[in-house]
């Protein structure tokens, strides 16, 4: 699967709990999912369900922890397909 | 009475509805009038093998839900969640107030809710925590499940929706919760901590809050054929409850603020009362002491300055079972009237069937639209009063009536537990 599918597939993903609609029509690889978009922090493991389940992959917490961009959700997520 | 020994007068400013009869408070008001049953038929109930299988149920909510929040919200909400918002914004939005920015860090410091449940989010226990739980799926639950089942869940939702600063808490008495929610926020406007207050009550609609009724057997199981029919309050043929859903919350607001905002008045709540019948003097668990609901009545008259003989009608907690004909008796006696004196006594459960935690809020909607529009609402399916009640069976409306004249209206709600709630809502005079 080619990063930039990847990436389409991640903010859609996000895009329900997104408060600034703003910048998710800015989004880029170095959009911050909590302070640029505004997502809820305690919402992080609801995404990371949807991912699981998206892409068919488990994602351990502590690779959770290192994702604060857009733009590492999408490596992290090539890493494992 | 003058100086301090005064009570601040409470008005209702705003009224907000979601039943198994009609969402929104104009369609409730024609479907009141015109008697119309929301009780149905429910698939659920007749795979669980309930020997019940009519229920009331509010259609149309998650439609007007997509219209009303945004997704991120819809996420985090149940049905007990979506009912509550639903008519705690209609509410808010009647009574002309406007609906806050979600980037705006203005916070209401002198509004607040108190909003009931019974027992809440028994749908998302069942669903969810308890086989992902068993299934060793823990993260499965994500982030919501604890907003959902807590008790607080539903007013914790309101504050976030409306900016609310003052008190914002759930009680909870079983059948009296959204009654007793009312005289909490008059009582708390009344001591001058609080200027709004969203009070009433909310219970999603689910066959795994009505399974234990039906275990209970306190459920009529004798119209599931006719499901419009089934819910039978002070009728021979009553053969138990309907269990019904949805949402009733009005906004409660001291007289002052209301006039100094120009704010349409629909009633005057004059008084209050709750107590207990501590489950003695033939109350229990599940039956209401009859000394203590009397005492409920006669201390929220008292405490509205209104005496017996000005009732003009009553709203009773009139559920369908055999607690029925001691309910009428115990509002003839502490209203002090003879058979053919009683006033209108009149029973929403008719058309909705029970709403539990809900019933108090939705039934408080249905008092204040008799008491500012001077109509009372048919009890339904009563045609064959029962025995016991016959005395007083002129004091049953089968159709609407017309009453312009109608100045002084009292609601109950009886709960398991023995708890009693007694709300009197009077026309507004100034």
């Amino acid at each position: 699967m080619e990063q930039s599918e990847v990436m389409e597939r991640v903010v859609k993903i996000l895009t329900p709990w997104v408060k600034d609609e703003a910048a998710l029509s800015q989004v880029s690889m170095e959009t911050n999912i909590l302070e640029d978009l505004k997502v809820n922090s305690a919402r992080l493991v609801d995404v990371v369900i949807a991912f699981e389940d998206d892409f068919d992959i488990e994602i351990a917490d502590e690779d959770v922890d290192q994702v604060n961009t857009v733009g590492d959700a999408v490596n992290l997520i090539c890493g494992k397909l | 009475m003058s100086g301090s020994d005064e009570k601040k007068r409470v008005v209702i400013t705003g009224l907000g509805v979601i039943a198994p009869n009609a969402n929104g408070v104009a369609d409730f008001e024609l479907a009141l009038r015109k008697g119309r049953s929301g009780l149905k038929h429910q698939e659920k109930m007749v795979e669980a093998k309930f020997g019940c299988t009519v229920a009331g149920s509010p259609v149309g909510v998650d439609e007007l839900c997509e219209e009303t929040f945004r997704e991120e919200e819809l996420l985090a909400m149940n049905m007990n969640h979506r009912y509550a918002a639903l008519a705690a914004l209609e509410a808010w939005q009647d009574a002309g107030l406007a609906r806050p920015d979600y980037d705006s860090d203005e916070v209401d410091w002198r509004s607040g809710a108190i909003l009931g449940t019974g027992i809440g989010g028994m749908d998302t226990i069942a669903e969810k925590v308890v086989p992902l739980t068993n299934a060793g799926k823990i993260r499965r639950m994500g982030s919501v499940c604890v907003e959902q089942v807590m008790a607080s869940g539903i007013s914790a939702r309101l504050s976030g929706l409306l900016a609310l600063g003052n008190q914002v808490t759930t009680n909870s008495s079983a059948c009296s919760t959204g009654t007793e929610a009312l005289s909490m926020g008059l009582e708390r406007i009344r001591a001058g901590l609080a200027d709004r207050m969203l009070c009433g009550g909310a219970e999603a609609a689910s066959h795994y809050i009505w399974s234990g009724f039906d275990a209970m057997r306190v459920l009529n199981r004798g119209s599931n054929d006719e499901p419009e029919k089934a819910s039978r309050p002070m009728s021979a043929s009553a053969g138990g409850f309907i269990p019904g859903a949805g949402a009733g919350v009005v906004l409660l607001e001291s007289l002052e603020s209301a006039l100094e905002r120009g704010a349409r008045i629909h009633a005057e709540l004059k008084g209050s009362a709750v107590n207990c019948g501590g489950q003695r003097m033939g109350g229990s668990m599940t039956a209401p002491n009859p000394t203590s609901v009397q005492r409920c009545i006669r201390e929220a008259l008292a405490d509205a300055g209104i005496g017996p003989d000005q009732v003009d009608v009553i709203n009773g907690h009139l559920t369908a079972t055999g607690a029925d004909p001691r309910e009428v008796e115990a509002w003839a006696k502490a209203l002090e009237r003879e058979p053919g004196g009683l006033p209108p006594i009149t029973a929403t459960k008719s058309m909705i069937g029970h709403a539990l935690g809900a019933a108090g809020g939705i039934e408080s909607v249905a008092s204040i639209l008799m008491v500012e529009h001077g109509f009372v609402h048919p009890s339904i399916n009563c045609e064959d009063v029962h025995p016991e009640i016959q005395p007083h069976a002129a004091s049953i409306p089968h159709e609407a009536m017309e009453r312009p004249d109608l100045e002084c209206l009292v609601k109950a709600g009886f709960g398991f537990g023995d708890v009693n709630a007694c709300l009197v809502f009077a026309r507004y005079r100034e």
